[in-house]
């Protein structure tokens, strides 16, 4: 390299570098990878090119645990970015924290751009807001659990594949005649302990903590001992002795097994669509997640998980019009419609649900509608809203545990679901002790 | 005699230990001091409010039962890992130290397994006995036997007690096998001629003789198994199923880094950094005694 072609590469990067500066850089630290990834780029890139004065910059960080690591990291070193995302069951732990996040009302509030809390699903951002009705998070990726059908291998086993499988009462014949057809695996399921325990609990509006699942206070207790959930594990529980539930891990890991034809009935976030519809090589139906129909109260609604995005604290006021002109813009119809069509994630406007519906997309993709309806077919009670309990993260892990005994037939339901709760409480209480 | 060197004057010693002292100030006394220091509070995890407990998070963590039978978990745990991993690679090292052809070919690719990291060695390993899709577990499957480490306590220790030794194995047999050759030949002939046959001449010759070096790997094992096998149990298990394989170091992690909880966690530290120290005390001066140098 001659000296003038460094001096031209010098003044060049000179220049760039001034350009750049005049935009105000936004920086956002997600868990999203692959396919997810890629769509969140492309949104990225949209808000990029539409205007100029703002750029934002998405950093994958790990999975969603490491990113809420490496944003806990950051921010006690004072390099926090302005979004960090979190998965919903670190929503307890981020509201704690008060100083170093900032509301998302807060900052729309300050923008001065148009802010209408009633065009969001209250459903889905009821997780999110406070008592008063305030959004404190902004709900970026929410699913909801649904059934997937393989329709192929009812068929297989003599089954009408239209057989009636809303209602739980009615799955014990058709589970025997899989399992006497020889089905290796007639019913899996992926995230265990959200879809029969979490959203199962608001499915049936019984509370799985007490002061309304936590919303009222840090503290709270885990009550989800009650009857009607240690009947419903009861029942998996001899499900799985009898080869009916196959359990193939505490995660999405199931999906595998759905995907590749082996499972016939797969309970799974609504977000799997995209999964199954591109590697399926079945006739394949979606349909609302199965309640008890002795229980009076039930369908009530299912309750959200994935995660939302937070302000983090500490941050120039001018740089919050960034992050406020890019959650506007995430908001908009066009947006958040593609969004949940591409992902099979929530629309969590209204209007953007109704633009897919005009847009003809439920009606060539039957099934992806299910979701919504789920979400919205009744206002969300005090045991329907969602949760908000600390150390939630690790709660989980031990209700995987517990359920794992009950699976392995080692423990009875009743025992797993007391030893559950006892050692939850016990990490409730220390959360509370860190947050008084 | 002992050779004694005497330095004039406390500058030049001190200037030659001063890199050593500044490594360990900084990488050891350092970040204990933090670890004690914060056990001693419960902080929120953004560092934003902290409460003093004094030793409350020690009462708190010895009256949890989980943690407890973590103990006993961790003993387990590294015993199998020690004895499979030593008892594998001395077999071996004898085998190889008989050899007389080829001997640096066996050598070369027993050494190999040692280069993989345990994160990778426990991916390996996992796939390899995966439910679904593992090919051992599928052949076990055809034996008739239902592998499922995902719900079977037993199982999956073993499993990560065999992903655990495996790449230590290689360490181990190199020492042995050095070991074993820095025996004189004199002396185990010498026995052979006495019609000593080869469990005598083991039993009496070779094992005391070799005893430094088990020292040393018993040592360098037992570290081992507490503290790197954080990958491999990571990747296989996670702990589970219902922390049958959650080691003191696993749970410093989880706790740590899952729950949010650092006052725990730094406790979980504190008492590790005790029973090392414990166990170090005990090695030398109990187990030293049976070395002959």
């Amino acid at each position: 390299m001659n000296i003038k072609t460094l001096n031209l590469a010098l003044a060049m990067s000179m220049a760039w570098g001034t350009a750049a500066s005049a935009q105000t850089e936004i920086q956002w630290w997600h868990a999203f990878t692959g396919r997810l990834g890629e769509l969140l780029d492309a949104q990225v890139a949209q808000f990029n090119a539409s205007q100029s004065d703002y750029k934002v910059v998405a950093t994958h960080k790990g999975n969603y645990s490491e990113a809420l690591n490496a944003g806990i990291a950051a921010f006690r070193a004072g390099e926090q970015p302005h979004l960090l995302q979190v998965f919903e069951v670190g929503t307890a732990t981020m509201m704690a924290a008060t100083g170093a996040i900032k509301p998302v009302y807060e900052v729309m509030e300050e923008s001065g751009l148009p802010f209408d809390p009633n065009a969001y699903i209250p459903a889905v951002t009821g997780y999110y807001t406070t008592a008063d009705g305030q959004m404190l998070s902004y709900p970026y990726n929410s699913s909801t659990q649904v059934l997937y059908v393989n329709r192929d291998k009812l068929s297989e086993a003599g089954i009408d594949p239209d057989v009636d499988l809303s209602t739980w009462e009615a799955w014990d014949a058709v589970l025997t005649q899989l399992k006497d057809a020889g089905v290796t695996c007639p019913y899996t399921t992926s995230w265990q302990s959200w879809v029969h325990l979490e959203s199962f609990s608001a499915y049936h509006d019984v509370p799985f903590a007490t002061k309304s699942n936590g919303f009222e206070g840090f503290d709270a207790e885990l009550v989800f001992n009650g009857p009607l959930q240690v009947a419903h594990i009861e029942q998996l529980g001899k499900w799985a002795q009898e080869g009916k539930f196959i359990y193939n891990g505490r995660r999405n890991e199931a999906g595998a097994n759905f995907r590749g034809g082996e499972c016939a009935l797969f309970t799974e976030s609504s977000a799997g669509y995209a999964g199954v519809k591109a590697e399926a090589q079945f006739d394949f139906d979606i349909r609302h997640l199965p309640y008890w129909d002795s229980v009076e109260a039930a369908p009530q609604n299912t309750i959200i998980g994935g995660a939302s995005v937070w302000i983090m604290a500490g941050k120039p006021a001018e740089e919050y019009k960034g992050v406020a002109a890019f959650l506007n813009f995430l908001s908009s119809p066009e947006v958040q419609a593609k969004w949940h069509q591409d992902t099979g994630y929530l629309p969590i406007t209204t209007a953007a649900g109704e633009l897919t519906e005009s847009q003809g997309f439920y009606a060539a993709n039957p099934g992806t509608e299910i979701a919504g309806l789920q979400m919205t077919r009744n206002a969300p009670t005090a045991n329907s809203k969602g949760l908000r309990l600390g150390s939630y993260d690790q709660i989980r892990t031990i209700i995987d545990e517990e359920l794992e005994g009950v699976w392995s037939g080692q423990k009875t339901a009743e025992a797993a679901l007391n030893s559950a709760v006892e050692r939850g409480n016990q990490l409730l209480r220390r959360f509370e002790q860190a947050n008084r | 005699m002992e050779k004694r060197v005497i330095f004039k004057g406390w500058m030049l010693p001190a200037l030659l230990l001063l890199p050593q002292i500044v490594i360990t100030a900084i990488f050891f006394f350092y970040p204990a001091g933090q670890a004690i220091w914060q056990s001693m509070f419960v902080p929120d995890p953004f560092g934003l409010k902290t409460q003093f407990v004094g030793l409350g998070n020690f009462e708190y963590l010895l009256g949890d039962p989980y943690y407890r039978a973590s103990f006993v978990t961790t003993a387990i745990f590294s015993g199998l890992v020690t004895v499979v991993s030593m008892g594998v690679a001395l077999y071996l090292a004898i085998l190889a130290d008989r050899l007389i052809k080829g001997s640096g070919t066996y050598r070369t690719l027993l050494i190999w397994p040692y280069a993989v990291a345990p994160a990778v060695a426990g991916v390996l390993w996992m796939f390899m006995f995966n439910t679904r899709v593992g090919v051992v577990a599928w052949y076990l499957g055809l034996l008739g036997y239902d592998w499922n480490h995902v719900l079977d306590e037993a199982e999956a220790m073993g499993l990560v007690v065999v992903a655990s030794s495996w790449g230590r194995i290689s360490y181990n047999f190199l020492f042995f096998l050095a070991g074993l050759q820095a025996i004189p030949r004199s002396v185990i002939e010498a026995a052979a001629i006495d019609g000593a046959k080869f469990w005598t001449r083991f039993r009496t010759i070779v094992w005391p003789l070799l005893s430094p070096t088990t020292f040393f790997l018993l040592v360098v094992n037992v570290v081992y198994a507490f503290f790197e096998t954080f990958g491999v149990i990571h990747t296989i298990t996670a702990g589970g199923p219902q922390q049958a394989t959650t080691i003191l170091v696993y749970k410093v992690y989880s706790d740590g880094f899952v729950g949010q909880d650092l006052g725990s966690s730094a406790a979980q530290s504190v008492i590790l950094l005790l029973l090392v120290g414990i166990l170090t005390v005990i090695q030398f001066k109990f187990i030293e005694r049976r070395v002959h140098y």
